[in-house]
């Protein structure tokens, strides 16, 4: 339906001023918005990617050098530590959220009491900021006050947690954080799913004596399935735009151990000057969820043009 | 028959007993979890009334002996972060001045973007909201230098105004977003019936639009709101120390009490920067999940 096909039935002799005027008011509206968010995308993404390829160091500066911060950027063991690691979180970090989330979503529909009470539970960590999350793990996980000491205290003396000052295991602490912090979005969005499937298929699957767990995994997960790679997709951006969480939690430490790709953009640009090769890391973040987004959106148009085939 | 009625009776028991079981399970679980996620709250909320003393003797996670509000007033005014002894309330009301003006004008901004895109479509307009839409995928890394030159030029630097007027254009493709998606429903006789009754563009919007709207739009201001007021990112790169809102602010005052952590202090502080977002979402939460799911992520 565009404006073209609001016809007016009354005999309108000529275009009036007023209906000129009319028509391109809607065009004036979405002007200012339109020009902030072409700069902010297309202006702002060609800069970064032209200083990327520029000489710029400690301030921005426009000669052309290629490649140069790419290859010394890709040259540079902390950056593959920060790359490796966000294989590594947003794999765990994924999996485990969307278990999480679908295990509470499964228990909140079996008709339990008060099920708003669980759902705000669960949900309340997503209004809170990854500041402040971080901030209190970072005390959890704090080997003399956290859970280690109390553990100890109450007698299980060589029991360990201490996650975050161990090089090896510090990113799983980063893992266990974000999956707390996000896996009541997952489940919101799981319930909701599971909410839309059609009661008429699930009566039929029990009245054929399909046990509860069969009736999910057969009929009713499989009809949620598109949810599941939304879910996955929208986690996906998040691990890859991952930073306060770091920054409260562990600053990138023990070391450089849990240095992710966007702590390394803001490292290089505005503590050691070196503009140039920050561009380029944040280049590589942009072409990190290009490679998720690009598919998923084809994808996601493909379905919407078969299903309105069908229809 | 007395057979029957007894292997009946032995049936209907076994299910009750497997009903029992099975619901202990399903609350256990429940229960477990929920505690998961509230330990890491009530630690901070007791600690914040805590004595240090106390919390040193005892250990961060413990049940409050002592009751006092005294790490409130200090985290509030008194606390020293980097050098300057004013608490946090500077960064507080930073953050409020931030976070309401960029809430509403992004949010108004989306609803009549999402008027005109989904009720006065012209040619190309979906391709322009297509790009609009590539906003919300921008990571923030990208735009960090341009948008450090353009505040720069703007003599905003270090101010509130220069952090609205970041969070507003980056606003604008969820706000579009979620309005266009929703305006999408309402159904576009609503409008033609209008037209022909001689309204135009803002007499439709205001009369028709705006009063169908309170459902997409707690949806969008709670996202606004919760999404300006916890960002980091951009707060601790565009501004610094009395100028910074609540998050970098909360940032600093940790990493500075490596000596003696003063728990006490920093819970409280934890807490005045968790609470404006937390009250958003307990009072409008019920109304967020339910618009969320209905159409605002699709």
């Amino acid at each position: 339906m565009s404006i073209h096909d609001l016809s007016v039935p009354i005999a309108v002799p000529a275009r009036s001023w007023r209906d000129r005027l009319g028509s391109i008011v809607p065009i004036l509206v979405l002007a200012p918005s339109l020009a902030a968010s072409f700069v902010y995308v297309f202006v702002f993404t060609g800069w970064t990617l032209y200083l990327s390829l520029s000489d710029s160091t400690l301030l921005p500066s426009y000669g052309l050098t290629g490649l140069d911060n790419y290859a010394s950027l890709w040259s540079n063991r902390r950056w593959n530590i920060a790359y490796t690691n966000l294989f590594l979180f947003s794999g765990f970090y994924i999996v485990g959220s969307m278990a999480v989330g679908l295990l509470l979503a499964i228990l909140i529909d079996q008709r339990v009491r008060g099920e708003a009470v669980w759902r705000t539970i669960f949900l309340y960590p997503l209004a809170v900021s990854f500041i402040v999350t971080g901030t209190v793990w970072s005390w959890l996980y704090n080997p003399v006050d956290g859970i280690q000491a109390l553990v100890r205290g109450l007698g299980w003396s060589d029991f360990s947690f201490a996650l975050t000052s161990d090089r090896n295991h510090a990113i799983y602490a980063v893992i266990i954080t974000g999956v707390w912090q996000s896996s009541g979005f997952a489940m919101a969005l799981f319930l909701a799913g599971l909410r839309s499937v059609d009661p008429d298929l699930v009566k039929a699957a029990q009245i054929d004596g399909a046990s509860v767990v069969r009736t999910y995994r057969k009929v009713i997960l499989p009809t949620i399935a598109p949810i599941f790679l939304a879910v996955a997709v929208i986690q996906i951006q998040f691990a890859i735009k991952t930073f306060d969480l770091v920054a409260a939690l562990t600053r990138g430490g023990p070391g450089i151990s849990t240095t992710f790709p966007a702590i390394y953009v803001y490292d290089l640009m505005f503590q050691r000057g070196e503009i140039g090769e920050g561009a380029a890391a944040a280049v590589m973040m942009l072409a990190a969820l290009a490679v998720v987004l690009v598919p998923y959106s084809l994808w996601v148009v493909w379905r919407r043009r078969a299903e309105a085939g069908n229809g | 028959m007395a057979e029957l009625a007894a292997a009946i009776d032995l049936e209907a028991a076994a299910a009750s007993r497997r009903h029992f079981w099975s619901r202990f399970a399903i609350y256990g679980l429940l229960t477990v979890f929920a505690a998961i996620y509230l330990i890491p709250l009530l630690v901070v909320v007791f600690n914040s009334f805590r004595e240090q003393a106390e919390i040193a003797r005892d250990g961060l996670i413990s049940l409050p002996k002592t009751f006092r509000l005294e790490a409130w007033a200090q985290a509030w005014s008194t606390y020293c972060i980097a050098g300057t002894c004013q608490g946090m309330q500077r960064n507080f009301l930073n953050s409020l001045w931030m976070t309401i003006p960029a809430t509403i004008i992004s949010t108004l901004l989306g609803a009549v973007n999402g008027y005109v895109l989904s009720k006065w479509r012209f040619k190309g307009s979906e391709v322009l909201f297509t790009l609009m839409l590539l906003g919300v995928f921008m990571p923030g890394q990208i735009a960090l230098m341009p948008w450090a030159f353009v505040l720069g030029k703007l003599g905003l630097t270090n101010s509130t105004y220069g952090l609205i007027l970041v969070h507003v254009v980056q606003g604008i493709s969820f706000t579009t977003l979620f309005c266009r998606n929703y305006y999408v429903g309402i159904p576009d006789d609503l409008i033609k019936a209008a037209r022909i009754d001689g309204a135009g563009f803002w007499r439709i919007f205001w009369k028709i639009i705006i009063p169908l709207s309170p459902p997409i739009l707690i949806v969008t201001v709670i996202w606004q709101f919760t999404g300006i007021w916890n960002e980091y990112l951009f707060g601790v790169v565009f501004t610094s120390g009395q100028a910074q809102p609540i998050t970098a602010a909360l940032v600093a005052l940790t990493a500075s009490g490596t000596t003696a952590r003063s728990y006490d202090v920093m819970s409280a502080a934890v807490l005045i920067g968790a609470l404006p977002p937390l009250m958003i979402y307990l009072f409008g939460g019920k109304y967020f999940v339910r618009g969320l799911t209905q159409g605002a992520i699709k």
